[in-house]
């Protein structure tokens, strides 16, 4: 091991990025560290090499660099961080360093924080419902161990509300563990900050939870640093000391914009609206980092929060995201407004891998059927809505007043719930056939007629 | 074929190497100490550029970059089946064997296993003339596939020697082929570079539908063995799971399914269903039939790019054997990403998009290998590509989406608006369209008293009016429509609810025999003529629509198994009795 030279060579500053030339015996994406002329210490890591100029993002930014009196060197390996189970109960910045004042967590282990992708063969798949005790994801978007389930919100929405809320609640029904949870804030405000650390200390929950903050004023290079930084302790925690961790990403929006402005100052060539045309496999290899291993007891599950620009689902970042992730929660304005809360809104969610945690032994027989038709329903009803807004409720059959006596009922029973109310999946399966039962028996054409005879008209 | 050049550049998966005159386009090369697998993908005097499959972190300046000599390549033998293979055909499971639980890169793996003994049995005797494609013998692969081993397309001769029957590797020489004095050892699994289409006598315009169990497929918007189709669609569409359909139920001997930049817990799901699930017709798991290319998103993306090449390939060679194959290659459009990607590290023009402007022609190549053909053994055998399509946003106008209808006559839409109903599969029935149902209206003629054209047809026309009539209703609600045109609707939901729509997760439900399909459609269509004389008769459509036995037939679909399909005469002399009731004939 010999000691890496010291490069005085830097020749050009842009943007997070400085250029060093002359080098050599460098590697693509080892980690740099940067002198400035005060001697402070900044990170960084290498981005391109080409012919002897190493391109370099600084995680701390270029802030008072000059190409004259900055030195760099090469330390010959990845960006790694330091893990160990005391990190639990602590907060960390980017880069995995302590910043709530406290000594560094003994270290048990250093990992790349890159990662490495999971072997598609070594996979478990994930099959354990998750009750999070919000009725309209347990019964409709259900989620699963080893699932990456994100919240769709908008700005204004209370999307931070209902992530504390699951993370306070989620449990595995008849299981005494609970989950490891590591939260993840990427270029939040500091209230929002500030928010995030009280509720985990009221709620007790704080010792169970590694909080990793990169604030809206933190380099922005750092940001992308961020996930990668608080997976790795997740992948440490859940396949190495067999935990069960909830990982909440947020947000993800300003992730994006930090991927986008990089990629502007290294002059790529941009694909939508300016995000770089890497954006969904970066995204993946953040995403991709839940799930089960075959043969270990641990599970990382993901909720990354992003919040749609101009509530535009078609917008690149909740695209790509929805494209990777397994299903959706959609927020919604309109519910939001109206006083609903959790205002979600089932139609454009989804959860993928609900079908394999419900029925008969997981959950209830019924599940199934009754979310299936409860979506229909609901779908049905706003059709009518809009309807009935031009013709009026007179142009409209008995049958079809129905749909909307049960639409209304559904956002008001089923959907609304109390920000500290944690709901059995009973309660929320018996909501939902009060909501049902409101419609003509004739039109449960989604579930079998043994489940109708057993629950319809019985609450 | 030692040229030693050396690393100048790296740019995330894209190296640059100089000091390698000679190095070929394609050619495979190692890049680096750890001799990572690479592909030239420019050339430009001493200095080529390499598009490197595994991960390049680390890789330093300097390092040595060797040609192979050989262009990309897979390797085609038994073994193939119910094999998981990354982009660029090493064995999932060896490479687990080798780092564990996640991927490292650096492993070296032959696809095919070298250990294993194969049954071989010789078809062809000493003196026979083996021409190209030739199949020389035998081996019983899976119980669902006997493995024909074939001459490879480049290789001929006089059969000098052929083993006897019995148990080889597929190292073993099982024949020597004598031409021109040159004798060509014949083993029971060759080479062939993935971008190179393998040759074949003729093609041939498709005939035979591609069965899929389906139903708006198989019905409303067939594909005929040798086609190309694509599926486009929003997330959560359902893109995904209709490709698993396809490779579950489809009547193919061989299934090749291409996870190409998507979920790792995808192929999860069908590693864990394939070995449970049943062929339809053998009763057989379908694993027996079908191989996995899984690149997943996380996974480096070159490899990614390679990952459909590689796929389409294996199903060539299992085409030249005779036999009917189906490719599902999900999603088209993370290989077109990756392209993009790629070319954007080559510093390339752009085109739309930032897309490379020779998009559409790769995209035309890939599709242009489904076909059905007479191949050089002599057999006909047929690939059938289904491409999906994942397009940002849902919207159809963007350029994968674009040039992917082009190449491709049968478009299955997928809707985001039937989506959140939990209409599944989201197949939109006004804008999916197919241009092989006149090859296949033959086949199903046959099979349906010549009455298939005719029930689609009109099916088609019911739900195309039902979609003008929401329009009226809109402005003046169901009331005031006619009771001719609320039939109609009435029978446009029916044609929705107990045919369109099919749940891939209900045992009796998730396949439909043709059989079946007819029936159902038949019923919902005779239900409609029996209606429309009712109404003749006075009856109002909402007593007809609140009759148990309509409702039931909605629910026919999952009550009625596949080999008991005559039931469903029943459920319509039920609806024609009350209708009767109705009018007051019964009585």
């Amino acid at each position: 091991m010999s000691f890496s030279v010291e490069y005085r060579s830097v020749q050009k500053i842009s943007g997070p990025l400085i250029f060093v030339e002359g080098v050599s015996d460098v590697g693509f994406n080892e980690l740099v560290e940067v002198k400035d002329a005060e001697g402070g210490l900044r990170r960084g890591r290498v981005l391109e090499i080409n012919r002897g100029v190493a391109a370099v993002e600084v995680f701390e930014g270029t802030t008072g660099l000059s190409t004259t009196s900055t030195s760099v060197r090469f330390l010959g390996k990845p960006l790694t961080i330091p893990l160990s189970t005391e990190m639990l109960g602590r907060v960390f910045n980017g880069l995995g360093e302590p910043i709530d004042g406290g000594p560094a967590p003994f270290t048990e282990e250093y990992r790349d924080v890159n990662g490495l992708p999971m072997n598609p063969y070594s996979r478990d798949y994930p099959t354990q419902f998750i009750q999070t005790g919000v009725s309209a994801i347990d019964g409709m978007d259900t989620l699963v161990r080893g699932q990456k389930l994100p919240i769709f919100s908008g700005s204004g929405l209370p999307h931070n509300l209902l992530a504390t809320q699951i993370a306070r609640q989620a449990t595995i029904v008849g299981e005494e563990v609970s989950f490891a949870v590591v939260f993840v804030a990427m270029g939040i405000k500091h209230d929002e900050a500030a928010f995030f650390k009280r509720s985990f200390e009221e709620s007790g929950a704080l010792k169970n939870s590694a909080i990793f903050l990169n604030l809206a004023d933190d380099p922005p290079v750092e940001r992308l640093v961020t996930p990668r930084s608080a997976l790795t302790l997740a992948e440490y925690l859940a396949f190495e000391q067999d935990m069960h961790v909830l990982v909440i990403l947020t947000d993800m929006t300003n992730y994006a914009e930090a991927l986008r402005e990089i990629s502007a100052a290294r002059e790529e060539v941009p694909s939508r609206k300016g995000y770089p045309g890497y954006m969904y496999s970066d995204f993946a290899s953040i995403y991709e980092r839940a799930g089960r291993i075959k043969g270990r007891k641990g599970s990382i599950t993901q909720m990354p929060v992003l919040t749609m620009p101009n509530d535009d689902i078609t917008h690149p970042i909740p695209d790509l995201t929805g494209y990777i992730t397994e299903g959706q929660i959609v927020l919604d304005r309109d519910l939001h407004r109206r006083g609903i809360y959790p205002p979600i809104n089932i139609l454009p969610s989804l959860s993928r891998l609900m079908k394999d945690g419900i029925g008969k032994g997981k959950t209830r027989e019924d599940h199934g059927p009754v979310a299936s038709q409860l979506y229909s329903a609901y779908a049905r009803a706003q059709e009518l809505r809009s309807l009935s807004a031009i013709i009026g409720e007179e142009g409209l059959t008995e049958k079809d007043r129905a749909y909307l006596r049960f639409g209304d009922s559904f956002e008001r029973k089923f959907l609304n719930q109390g920000i500290d109310e944690n709901r059995s999946l009973e309660t929320t399966l018996t909501l939902a056939w009060e909501q049902l039962s409101l419609l003509p028996e004739t039109e449960l054409t989604r579930i079998p007629d043994r489940f109708v005879k057993m629950y319809y008209k019985r609450t | 074929m030692a040229k030693i050049g050396r690393i100048t550049k790296i740019s995330g998966p894209v190296v640059q190497a100089e000091g390698v005159a000679g190095l070929e386009m394609h050619e495979l090369t190692m890049v680096g100490n750890e001799e990572l697998i690479g592909e030239v993908v420019r050339v430009e005097g001493d200095l080529a550029t390499i598009q490197v499959y595994e991960d390049t972190a680390g890789l330093k300046l300097g390092e040595p970059v060797k040609g192979s000599g050989m262009p990309l390549a897979v390797e085609l033998g038994p073994g193939l089946l119910q094999s998981i293979f990354d982009g660029i055909q090493r064995p999932l499971t060896v490479i687990r064997d080798a780092t564990g639980d996640f991927v490292r890169r650096g492993v070296k793996a032959t696809a095919l296993p070298r250990d294993k003994k194969w049954h071989f049995v010789p078809l062809k005797k000493i003196g026979d003339y083996a021409a190209p494609g030739t199949i020389v013998g035998k081996v019983q692969e899976t119980p669902l596939l006997e493995h024909r081993i074939l001459v490879p397309p480049n290789r001929e001769g006089k059969i000098d020697f052929i083993a006897d029957e019995g148990e080889y590797t597929i190292e073993d020489c099982i024949a020597k082929l004598s031409k021109d004095g040159e004798i060509y050892e014949l083993k029971m699994y060759h080479k062939w570079p993935v971008r190179k289409p393998r040759p074949y006598i003729e093609r041939l315009e498709p005939s035979e539908p591609l069965i899929t169990g389906q139903r708006i497929i198989d019905m409303f918007f067939p594909v005929a063995k040798g086609g190309a189709v694509s599926i486009p669609g929003g997330f959560g569409t359902g893109k995904t799971i209709t490709s698993h359909q396809l490779a579950a139920w489809s009547d193919c001997e061989v299934i090749i399914y291409i996870g190409c930049g998507e979920r790792g817990n995808e192929m999860t799901e069908v590693l864990i269903n394939f070995p449970e699930w049943k062929d339809p017709r053998s009763g057989r798991p379908l694993m027996e039939r079908t191989v996995l290319i899984a690149n997943t998103s996380n996974m480096p993306v070159a490899a990614r790019e390679a990952s459909i090449y590689t796929g389409v390939t294996i199903a060539e060679y299992f085409r030249d054997m005779g036999y009917n194959v189906g490719v599902m290659a999900d999603s088209t459009s993370r290989w077109a990403e990756a392209l993009r990607e790629i070319s954007g590290r080559l510093e390339e023009m752009p085109a739309e998009e930032g897309y490379p402007s020779y998009l559409a022609s790769r995209l035309g190549e890939f599709y242009e290998r489904a076909g059905r053909v007479k191949s050089l053994s002599g057999l006909y055998g047929s690939v059938t590509l289904v491409g999906a399509v994942s397009p940002p946003g849902g919207d159809f106008s963007e350029p994968v989406t674009v040039h992917t209808k082009r190449f491709v006559r049968a478009f299955w839409a997928l809707d985001s608006a039937l989506a959140s109903m939990r209409h599944y599969p989201a197949i939109n029935w006004l804008t999916s369209y197919s241009e092989y149902t006149d090859y296949v209206e033959k086949w199903w003629n046959e099979r349906t008293n010549g009455r298939w054209k005719e029930l689609r047809l009109k099916a088609l026309d019911i739900l195309k009016k039902e979609d003008d009539l929401k329009e009226v209703i809109r402005l003046v609600g169901i009331e005031s429509l006619p009771e001719t045109e609320k039939l109609i609707m009435e029978t446009a939901r029916l044609l929705r609810e107990g045919f369109l729509q099919q749940n891939a997760y209900d045992p009796v439900d998730t396949y439909s025999s043709p059989e079946k399909q007819f029936k159902l459609l038949s019923a919902i269509l005779q239900f409609h003529e029996i209606a429309l004389k009712a109404l003749s008769k006075g009856t109002p459509v909402s007593k007809i629509s609140s009759l148990t036995s309509v409702t039931d037939l909605a629910k026919v679909r999952m009550s009625v198994p596949n080999e008991k399909a005559e039931e469903i005469d029943r459920f319509l002399e039920r609806i024609q009795a009350d209708i009767k009731r109705l009018t007051g004939e019964g009585i």
